[in-house]
């Protein structure tokens, strides 16, 4: 098990959110759009030029951008 | 019996029902069911969200149906989601019907579950039933209304399957008169008692309590909800600032011993109350099939590194061709329409101030308007296409990370490309289209810089001055033009973000909804809407500025005795011919096997009309602008002429060209034969390369034609920025074209020998 952020994640890769580590507005849409600590994420991919990333969440697929994923902290395997 | 139907006429009067609920949830789908062609469309009061109202008629019941923007959350995010919170709350509709999407059950009842904090009468319509029992999810729609105390009916919007039992249900629960207390769950002991605190000292100074129940305020002020907190600032300061105290230290705790935002802890909770109904058997799987197996199969290209930017060009590009080659006939049949319209009213009215007034005033000016309207019902079809297929939310993902250098956002290229991104579009859809942007600040900067591409109706001035001044590199001139209007564009919004429109990007976290295929219900009325829109509001401005443009080029008139030498001009040549060749010009059919002395004579009368053309314009105000203003101009290389051809050109940039024709004493100037007037630019001491391509990139950049300056007005909510964009473009285009001219001049570029 490792913590790493979001945005360091590889295509392809799943984990399972552990903290969102923002407040405000962004923190709030973040965690409106389903992504809260115990979700398990899988990341599909990343936008032509590496930005931002797309992920599948539960039955849903949501972009964000690096600097969003910036803030969220990932549990993963190996 | 009579006491029912009065409880019936009641019910068509006394209250409106909303749709509420996720975007992508099939919730305008099923206000189209509902309402059918009974809708109409406006905007909330200052602010351009649309407004869609319409009514349900069955059974004799007759009901008002507001449908709620898509919102993910009672947030305040974005302001679909401010408009839709203020209406329940402000409006207090009857019944809202919240939209859930069946395949997608655990996010939607985010939602739900803030309208039951909320307490409002809900009524849960349980959607695409259908593609949740396909991808193997048995629901017990009974279990989860008796688990959140509220109607919960299995719908299928697409179909229209489950429609009456809904309304039943909506028309059993307006009925009676229920309380709808608030939901309140528990968000952890520490937000729970600072929540108690809280609502305690809201209730005993009935601080807002005429708006919002007091939990709710105390819940949004621990949210650190910025439209609350501004509400309660502005009631009680004092009370406002002790409860942000509490959330002050509340927030403190949270972060020393969990690690936690007050807000975190609320949407946790949340998620948390969800996961504890639909783990006591609300869902089944009898297998678990992927809800997205064909989104993922199809955005395994789509949106592939190397393939997706392929096909996002080669959908745009489609998109434009179908748009520009089938609005072309429509186009000419309605330009044929008003051309015989400006024929009978010519011949009809006598010549003189009330013709002019009504043919080249009313006549061509609403004409002009209503010609753009194919290519925009066209291209909104297009992009409703794209909108409800959910192709377009992959555009705005592919191309976000390059709109964003420029303080853009990834939903700005479609107006972009609308608007003249690849040459010949139009910026009136592409205004239009910048409504795909949620965000307030990306939304204004991009319909503020749209305007800068190169629109079709720049393209015969441009036609015109590289036939004069640039034969030999039409293409390359052409491309130059277009490659410019994109630089310039995203600078200026650069620009414009970095000043006028300040401030952070908005966050971008959004859904790439799974692809469906649109309706065609729903295509037929997104379209129709808009393209009604366009052409009920701009018609009326519009009017009244085709009637200013056009007195300002005719009065004040010719004095009575410049006007007399011209008549005296006229008799004169009449009478320098034999009377046989005058009454040859003045017999009906003129046209045809004309001797070559009335052709001559037919020449000369009419270069002295162009003169007095030329003379009137020169004494009306708009000629005096011109003159007036010739000394700044000359530094860009525009005399006077040109001047009130740029004047000419605020009503539609196409008028640029005929002005000119005007001004250079040729009548019967068309923008199609332009041949003679190239030919005179060409040769004239006033011109020289430098100075066209000096006006070229005036014409680019300066201030939109009205009926874009309108839309801009009407879709920023403010007719403020409708002139900021006048001044800001034409100063913009005046600094660019003086540093190109003086610096030509200067280096010798461009100029006559």
């Amino acid at each position: 098990m490792n913590r790493i952020k979001m945005r360091e994640m590889a295509d392809n890769q799943a984990g399972v959110i552990s903290a969102i580590k923002v407040a405000g507005e962004l923190g709030r849409r973040i965690r409106d759009m389903g992504l809260i600590p115990g979700t398990e994420v899988k990341i599909k991919g990343r936008a032509p030029l590496y930005d931002p990333i797309v992920l599948q969440v539960k039955k849903y697929i949501l972009a964000l951008r690096n600097s969003e994923a910036e803030h969220i902290m990932v549990d993963v395997d190996e | 019996m009579n006491n029912n139907s009065t409880s019936k006429i009641q019910m068509q009067t006394d209250k409106q029902i909303a749709l509420a609920g996720n975007p992508n949830s099939g919730k305008t789908t099923l206000f189209n069911e509902l309402t059918g062609s009974r809708q109409h469309v406006g905007n909330y009061p200052g602010i351009t969200v649309e407004k869609k109202q319409g009514t349900y008629i069955q059974d004799g019941y007759k009901i008002n149906i507001v449908d709620l923007p898509g919102i993910y959350s009672l947030s305040a995010y974005s302001i679909e989601e401010v408009v839709a919170r203020d209406f329940l709350i402000n409006e207090k509709p009857g019944v809202v019907i919240d939209i859930v999407d069946a395949s997608n059950l655990e996010r939607n009842l985010y939602l739900t579950v803030q309208f039951l904090e909320l307490g409002i009468p809900l009524c849960i319509a349980l959607n695409m039933m259908d593609e949740a029992e396909k991808r193997g999810m048995r629901i017990d729609e009974k279990l989860l209304s008796r688990i959140l105390g509220v109607a919960v009916i299995p719908t299928v919007a697409r179909s229209g399957k489950g429609k009456d039992q809904l309304m039943a249900a909506v028309i059993e629960m307006m009925s009676h008169n229920k309380e709808y207390t608030p939901l309140e769950i528990s968000y952890g002991p520490d937000v729970d008692s600072a929540l108690l605190t809280m609502t305690k000292e809201i209730s005993t100074a009935d601080f807002l309590t005429e708006r919002y129940a007091a939990r709710w305020t105390a819940l949004k002020y621990l949210e650190n909800d910025a439209q609350m907190i501004a509400a309660g600032q502005e009631k009680n300061p004092i009370l406002s600032a002790r409860l942000l105290k509490i959330r002050e230290k509340l927030a403190q705790h949270l972060k020393d011993t969990l690690d936690t935002y007050p807000e975190a802890m609320i949407a946790d909770s949340r998620y948390g109350y969800i996961n504890a109904i639909l783990k006591q058997g609300v869902v089944q799987y009898s297998h678990d099939d992927n809800r997205l197996y064909l989104s993922d199969k199809i955005d395994k290209f789509a949106i592939h590194r190397f393939s997706g930017p392929l096909i996002m060009v080669a959908v745009l590009v489609g998109l434009y061709q179908l748009t520009f080659t089938y609005s072309e006939a429509p186009i000419k049949w309605i330009e044929a329409f008003f051309e015989w319209v400006h024929a009978m009213a010519a011949s009809a009215l006598p010549q003189g101030l009330l013709q002019s007034l009504v043919v080249s005033g009313i006549i061509d000016g609403v004409g002009g308007v209503l010609g753009f309207v194919p290519l925009i019902m066209f291209m909104f079809l297009g992009i409703s296409i794209l909108e409800d297929s959910g192709y377009i939310a992959r555009v705005a993902f592919m191309l976000d990370r390059v709109f964003r250098m420029f303080g853009l956002h990834g939903n700005s290229v479609m107006p972009y490309i609308v608007s003249g991104g690849i040459a010949g579009g139009c910026a009136v859809p592409g205004v239009m289209a910048a409504r795909t942007l949620k965000s307030q600040k990306e939304r204004l900067a991009t319909l503020l810089t749209v305007p800068f591409m190169n629109c079709g109706a720049k393209l015969p001035v441009f036609a015109l001055l590289i036939s004069a001044f640039f034969v030999n590199h039409k293409a390359q001139i052409m491309f130059a033009i277009t490659a410019i209007s994109w630089a310039m564009a995203l600078l200026a919004a650069k620009f414009l973000r970095l000043t006028v429109i300040k401030g952070e990007s908005t966050p971008f976290v959004m859904e790439l909804p799974p692809y469906r295929l649109p309706t065609l219900k729903g295509l037929i009325i997104h379209t129709w809407e808009r393209t009604w829109q366009y052409i009920k509001k701009a018609g009326t401005v519009i009017l009244g500025i085709s009637i200013l443009v056009w007195a300002m080029m005719t009065f004040p008139q010719l004095p009575e005795e410049r006007e007399q030498m011209f008549v005296r001009e006229r008799l004169e040549m009449h009478s320098a011919y034999p009377a046989a060749v005058v009454n040859e010009l003045s017999a009906k059919n003129v046209q045809k096997n004309l001797s070559s002395a009335a052709q001559a004579l037919r020449q000369k009368l009419s270069r002295i009309e162009g003169k007095r053309a030329e003379a009137a314009l020169r004494h009306s105000l708009a000629g005096r602008f011109g003159i007036a203003i010739e000394g700044i101009s000359k530094w860009a290389g525009f005399d006077w002429r040109t001047n009130i051809a740029l004047v000419g050109g605020f009503a539609a940039k196409e008028v640029i060209v005929s002005t000119l024709g005007i001004a250079y004493s040729l009548t019967d100037v068309d923008t199609e034969a332009f041949d003679s007037l190239s030919e005179t630019l060409a040769h004239s001491p006033n011109w020289n390369p430098l100075a066209a391509f000096s006006l070229m990139l005036f014409v680019l950049f300066y201030a939109p034609c009205f009926i874009t300056v309108v839309t801009i007005a009407r879709e920023s909510g403010s007719w403020k920025w409708g002139f900021f964009s006048m001044a800001f473009n034409t100063i913009i285009a005046f600094v660019i074209s003086v540093v190109v001219f003086q610096a030509g001049s200067f280096l010798g570029i461009g100029i006559r020998p």
